[in-house]
């Protein structure tokens, strides 16, 4: 998979290496923002309350 | 040079193109082989994945939690329609007069934590309500609907986070008895002294009862209680801190004396 990537990505070696440094950087900001805020309420910590759990 | 010399350097280029002709004609992987290292990038992918998601968890909600909970509250403050004198305030310990309820579960902020012990830079907004997305994951202290107004005969109770999203309870377990919990409304501050602490199971609702510990019992005093999760980084008890109303002071007539600076 990620071979198969790095091959994908067009230009010399440096080039290359932006374009991955941008691509993780992109899927990082979409996990912080929207992937983990939606998966952590099914997580079974960080109840702060009495009754309601 | 002598032909000795010459054959030696002709067997070393010969061996030079042979490794360069493997090196570009390495075989192809068995099907086997693709699909264990497959795997093995899979694998590697979900430990970065399990690994970022602490990081998340960990930092970025603190990071995230701290600065909604720091706008919500300057917003609470300048909102203020009074001018607050940086004078002690005169102690009252008359019945305050009623606090309005919050007519909705907006996650507005309607009150503002002080806690001295904490650092007199510590104040973290109150919205009404513990839900988690809108009040306490956005970083803010929840008060718990129906429990008492601040500065109300009742308990008033408020749950907050003890690690992440802002952890405004992280030092909870460093109140004392005696300790000023302060809670600041648009019309006064409530004092509240310390006089317990307790850890819980998650079932015991009636640490919030208007009494605490004594549900249906008709309420005397003015109570607050403070509710998070314990042991740290677990959610497998509750750590609750009970504090009774000492005095309050108009927010017109000036500051309690424990949040000026010289005091």
């Amino acid at each position: 998979m990620y071979a198969a990537i790095w091959r994908i990505l067009p230009g010399p070696k440096a080039v290359k290496a932006l374009l991955s440094l941008i691509l993780v950087a992109a899927v990082v900001a979409v996990l912080f923002l929207w992937v983990f805020p939606a998966v952590a309420p099914y997580m079974p910590f960080n109840d702060q309350t009495v009754g309601a759990s | 040079m002598s032909r000795l010399d010459e054959i030696a350097q002709e067997q070393q280029e010969e061996a030079a193109r042979v490794a360069r002709r493997q090196q570009a004609k390495r075989p192809r992987p068995t099907v086997g082989a693709r699909i264990v290292g497959g795997i093995g990038e899979l694998l590697i992918t979900a430990g970065l994945l399990l690994g970022l998601f602490v990081v998340w968890q960990l930092w970025w909600t603190d990071v995230e939690g701290a600065r909604e909970a720091g706008d919500a509250v300057s917003e609470f403050t300048e909102g203020l329609d009074v001018e607050i004198p940086e004078v002690a305030g005169e102690e009252r310990t008359e019945e305050p007069p009623p606090e309005p309820e919050p007519v909705e579960l907006s996650g507005d902020t309607f009150a503002a934590l002080w806690v001295p012990d904490w650092g007199l830079d510590y104040r973290w907004p109150i919205a009404e309500g513990v839900s988690r997305d809108s009040v306490l994951d956005a970083g803010m202290v929840g008060h718990y609907p129906d429990t008492a107004m601040p500065g109300q005969v009742g308990n008033f109770s408020v749950a907050g986070h003890r690690q992440t999203y802002g952890r405004p309870f992280f030092h909870i377990d460093t109140l004392a008895a005696g300790d000023s919990i302060i809670v600041q409304t648009h019309t006064a501050w409530y004092v509240y002294k310390v006089t317990e602490h307790a850890i819980v199971q998650p079932t015991e609702v009636d640490v919030i009862a208007p009494v605490p510990g004594e549900p249906g019992v008709e309420p005397g005093a003015a109570m607050l209680t403070l509710t998070t999760c314990h042991p740290l980084w677990s959610t497998a008890e509750r750590y609750i801190v009970h504090a009774e109303l000492d005095h309050w002071i108009p927010l017109e007539d000036g500051m309690p004396a424990e949040l000026l600076e010289d005091s």
